[in-house]
């Protein structure tokens, strides 16, 4: 017989994050033993420095049995980019990297009216998956990002053109994950599907993981763009009717510098990122992703197309 | 299913960063016009779980379609009907998952459309959680489809099952209306067989008793939906001697064996050399270093001399935690191996006996040759015999031949290997699986064993063989 409530030892009892740590283990773990030849989407970004740490976690003491893959939009952070060479050569894996720029420089993808080169990112990745002859993809995605992302699967079968079908997802039950799928097909592991934002700073907290200096307060030259603060650099300059001002900026997420924004911050460490999350009132996809702006179904739209 | 709330109410109240709680896992289910999505909202918003930006894009798309008429009023659903296509038909296609905390707690709530494809969605919400808050209307009562989901509760054991009775304010919190509707649920949960059923008079519209605990219903002396989401049992708690409710189990994922390629400190790395330890989910109960365990298929036994986390040394591990144990000897195990406390697994068997929650359009025919996916082994089987689908609204089986999307039944399974087949209602873990389409993989169904078959050999426990029935 089950105890009854309220009368559990409290010492028996798994926090928060040992439970979230311990589940995205066991995904990890499933992936590879199920899968030939599975792949990390590996960005830099702080949910794929977890994914990594964790899959680091998951086969110790011995090495990460995969590869990471890096879809680079040529506009990313060169200290992003710095931080993600330093961190695969720690953690002694090897690294793909596919360049959007590649692309659009022999023409197979033109460059969009609006400069961002989010969405030019599906192909390369369909291209590199199919290359690698990757059959499982793990991303840092979460299901609080986005209410798209919160119908998504812990494991999400895609099809040869990387279409995801949310009309047609497979029920996932207890946690017996199906990984079966045929020629062509892959499928994208989620293994931090069920973290919080702020799940993923404590774990940072309580673990110690390094993230690229920018998710940290910094001086910088911004100005001011759709209700965000947008860094000064080479591929996002300031219109002539926007003026450039220095602030202590902090970036809650981190993608293509074109259409991520900073957000005013004085949490220089750790801790104050875990303070501050917690009483945020925005979310940070709402807070720092223009490209989520353009329609309720950005998300969705993209996801459909094969975007992780 | 309007409600009229101040937007800058989330905005004023800084949420405090709560330290780190424990996990609570939960479901909502409910008829078609309910109020579920109220409750939801009501839920997520009075414990400032909708952040500025969410709550001013549903409140442009709730005046943006006229939703209430009137300005502030919001359409709630639209938190949760993610995709394009929900929100055009103004229907909930799939479950969608919400997260929100409570300085007790943090909490992830399923929350499963009632009225498309409810089994499916039911099933899915209900395998994980903790809970499972079912919503009646108050002046409806006991409605066909409530008997049908606490059906799936019920079979499923979902541990903790809330009923709210929505929609108090409109009987005007009269108290003998309210013990008329809670009188017919605790006939049916008592049919059903659900021991632990805690009924709430709710409303969502209002927020009486769902955060705060209501002056208006004074003849209800519990606590709101909220505190006791707060305090309810975790599946995997222990009782208060720190003994698990369910025997020590741990599906084998895979052998961790580097073979000197390995991440330690270079100087520890030649006692490395020869490590070996098989990595998994605890699936229930706990494990202590010195413990003797019996492994399946293979029947060894052996000692646990360590059990790893990540080059952390615990001396007792439990469920949910992912860990590596090393054993004393070398036995032969691989991926699909079980590792119990000792004497605690069923002998093995090729047959089983179970229901079938079914899930796909292609209904299911007796001989149907299909994958069962149970914890980390995936075999052949056949599915020898359709022998009954549940009545879900008598409660009754009635005879069939065949089972269609959404039904209930049961069938016989031969295996093609021989498997520590676990009743269910022994072990929640152990004793479900998977029915996958060996061509295209799709998940056909949800199963649970309710009785394993003759066994093949004897067990090498004796404990645990005399209470299988044929």
């Amino acid at each position: 017989m089950r105890a009854p409530p309220m009368t559990i030892a409290t010492s028996h009892r798994l926090s928060e994050l040992d439970v979230l740590e311990s589940e995205a283990i066991h995904i990890i773990r499933e992936v590879v033993a199920e899968f030939e030849r599975p792949v990390l989407l590996f960005s830099g970004g702080k949910d794929s420095v977890v994914v990594l740490h964790l899959a680091a976690k998951a086969f110790w003491p011995g090495k990460i049995p995969f590869s990471l893959l890096h879809v680079d939009t040529g506009h990313n952070f060169p200290e992003v980019l710095e931080f993600r060479d330093k961190t695969v050569a720690a953690h002694g894996v090897r690294l793909t990297v596919a360049k959007v720029e590649d692309y659009i420089a022999d023409g197979r993808l033109a460059e969009r009216a609006d400069g961002t080169r989010n969405p030019l990112q599906t192909l390369p990745l369909l291209d590199a998956i199919a290359a690698g002859r990757h059959d499982a993809v793990f991303g840092g995605a979460r299901r609080d990002e986005d209410k798209a992302r919160a119908k998504e699967r812990i494991l999400s079968l895609r099809d040869e053109f990387g279409q995801w079908d949310p009309r047609n997802q497979r029920p996932e039950l207890w946690n017996l994950y199906n990984g079966r799928h045929t020629v062509g097909q892959h499928v994208r592991a989620f293994p931090i599907s069920n973290w919080t934002e702020l799940n993923v700073w404590r774990y940072i907290e309580r673990e110690n993981i390094e993230l690229p200096p920018l998710y940290y307060a910094h001086e910088r030259e911004v100005y001011r763009r759709d209700d965000m603060w947008r860094a000064v650099g080479p591929v996002s300059p300031a219109r002539a009717d926007e003026t450039i001002e220095v602030r202590t900026v902090r970036y809650r997420t981190v993608g293509d510098m074109s259409c991520t924004g900073a957000v005013d911050s004085a949490a220089v460490s750790v801790s104050d990122v875990v303070r501050e999350v917690g009483v945020s009132t925005i979310t940070e996809r709402g807070a720092t992703r223009a490209d989520d702006r353009i329609s309720e179904a950005a998300m969705e739209d993209r996801k459909k197309e094969g975007y992780f | 299913m309007t409600l009229t709330i101040d937007p800058q109410a989330s905005t004023e109240n800084d949420i405090v960063a709560a330290p780190e709680g424990t996990l609570f896992r939960f479901a909502t289910a409910g008829s078609v016009d309910d109020g579920k999505s109220t409750l939801v909202g009501r839920l997520l918003h009075d414990s400032k779980a909708i952040l500025a930006d969410q709550l001013e894009a549903v409140t442009r798309t709730s005046t943006e379609r006229g939703f209430g008429g009137e300005s502030g009023g919001i359409d709630f659903a639209l938190l949760t009907d993610g995709l394009r296509a929900e929100r055009e038909q103004g229907i909930t296609i799939d479950v969608a998952y919400r997260y929100f905390a409570t300085p007790a707690r943090s909490f992830i709530l399923a929350d499963c459309p009632g009225h498309v494809q409810y089994t499916r969605n039911m099933v899915t919400g209900a395998t994980t959680a903790d809970a499972v808050i079912m919503l009646i209307d108050a002046r409806k009562g006991v409605l066909e489809q409530t008997r049908r989901h606490l059906s799936v509760v019920a079979l499923l054991r979902v541990p903790h099952v809330i009923v709210a009775v929505n929609k108090i304010d409109l009987l005007d919190y009269d108290e003998a209306a309210y013990r008329e509707v809670e009188a017919s649920v605790r006939l049916v949960t008592a049919e059903l067989g659900i021991a632990d059923v805690l009924v709430i008079p709710v409303s969502a519209l209002v927020g009486d008793n769902v955060v705060d605990r209501s002056e208006r219903t004074p003849w209800y002396a519990g606590p709101s939906l909220l505190e006791l989401l707060e305090t309810l049992s975790v599946i995997d708690d222990l009782d208060a001697s720190g003994r698990a409710s369910e025997a020590f189990r741990l599906p084998v994922q895979l052998v961790l064996r580097p073979q000197g390629a390995v991440v330690v400190d270079p100087e520890l790395a030649d006692s490395y050399r020869d490590y070996r330890a098989y990595a998994g989910q605890i699936a229930s109960g706990s494990i202590k270093v010195g413990d003797t365990v019996s492994v399946e298929p293979g029947g060894g036994t052996s000692t646990v001399t360590s059990i790893d986390f990540a080059g952390v040394f615990l001396d007792e591990a439990f469920a949910p935690q992912s860990v590596a144990l090393q054993l004393a000897d070398n036995l032969d195990i691989a991926r699909g191996a079980v590792i119990a406390a000792l004497d605690t697994l069923p002998p093995l068997t090729r047959t089983l006996e179970a229901d079938l929650f079914w899930l796909d359009p292609r209904p299911l025919a007796p001989g149907a040759r299909v994958l069962v996916k149970f914890g980390t082994t995936v075999v052949q089987a056949l599915v020898s015999d359709v022998t009954g689908r549940l009545d879900l609204t008598t409660l009754g089986v009635e005879p069939a031949t065949n089972l269609a999307v959404n039904d209930i039944g049961q069938a016989s399974i031969r295996l093609s290997r021989d498997l520590p087949v676990e009743r269910y209602v022994q072990n929640r873990r152990s004793g479900a699986f998977l029915v996958i389409h060996p061509q295209d993989g799709a998940t056909l169904a949800a199963g649970i064993v309710t009785a394993p078959g003759e066994p093949t050999r004897a067990g090498d426990g004796s404990g645990a063989g005399s209470d299988v029935s044929p």
